[in-house]
């Protein structure tokens, strides 16, 4: 028999995709200490030179986009612990939303436009 | 009577003095897994955005990118930072192993907590003395 206590799904959605992105953001740490120590440092020419490239760019793109969908659950999980009062949870809530919208094109921005 | 059983009508003493309560070492481990994700939300990633945005503009802006880092206060903030980051990668690390019922019995789950706490102060003295 297919016993499901809850309908919607929403933990183990937001479970997985905590898992997920820590695994693209681990990957993501050891390609660039391994760029970082490849290269001995790190000197503006070479900084710039590394995103001038169209893969890095896109790997940098998936860290960041990975980042702030962790960080997403991860607060939403510390506020759902301490911030009890119900308006006072949906505020820091949207708060939190809205930074890391923000941040999504700030990211995009940074890596794409004019500089 | 099992313990589920009991009726629970009547009020019983709540002791949770968590400063007074000697936590194990695994709930240590994950309190700062909170408190290091905590940081690094509210500082860490704008901090991160505006490095990568204003060093890669100009030698000159690179430069002055890197000019706060060498000040006691800025390679403080990035040792905490760096603390953070290493030490969530690696409580994460064996949170996914514990997820995939590795360890999960409490003396390893213990050493593996104890590992986690060396190995990330290891690294962050490794990060500290490439600072100073």
């Amino acid at each position: 028999m297919d016993k499901r206590s809850v309908g919607a799904h929403y933990g183990l959605r937001d479970w997985l995709s905590q898992r997920v992105t820590a695994i693209v953001i681990t990957l993501y740490t050891a390609l660039f200490l391994t760029i970082l120590l490849w290269n001995g440092g790190m000197d503006h020419a070479t900084w710039q030179a590394l995103f001038a490239g169209d893969a890095f760019r896109l790997a940098t793109f998936l860290f960041l986009a990975s980042l702030f969908v962790h960080a997403w659950v991860g607060v939403r999980n510390i506020l759902m612990d301490y911030a009890k009062p119900m308006g006072v949870r949906l505020a820091l809530e949207i708060v939190v939303i809205c930074a890391l919208v923000a941040y999504a094109g700030w990211t995009i921005q940074i890596l794409w436009g004019s500089r | 009577m099992a313990a589920a059983d009991r009726p629970v009508d009547k009020p019983r003493p709540v002791y949770l003095d968590l400063f007074a309560i000697r936590q194990p070492l695994p709930a240590i481990v994950s309190i700062l897994h909170r408190i290091s994700g905590a940081l690094m939300f509210v500082v860490g990633i704008p901090l991160l955005l505006w490095f990568v945005q204003s060093s890669l503009r100009s030698p000159a802006a690179f430069a002055a990118a890197m000019a706060p880092f060498s000040t006691l206060f800025g390679k403080l903030v990035l040792l905490i930072l760096a603390w953070c980051y290493l030490y969530h990668l690696l409580a994460g690390l064996r949170h996914l192993a514990l997820d995939l019922h590795i360890g999960i019995a409490l003396a390893p789950a213990r050493r593996s907590a104890a590992l986690v706490l060396a190995l990330s102060v290891l690294l962050a003295l490794i990060v500290a003395v490439r600072l100073w």
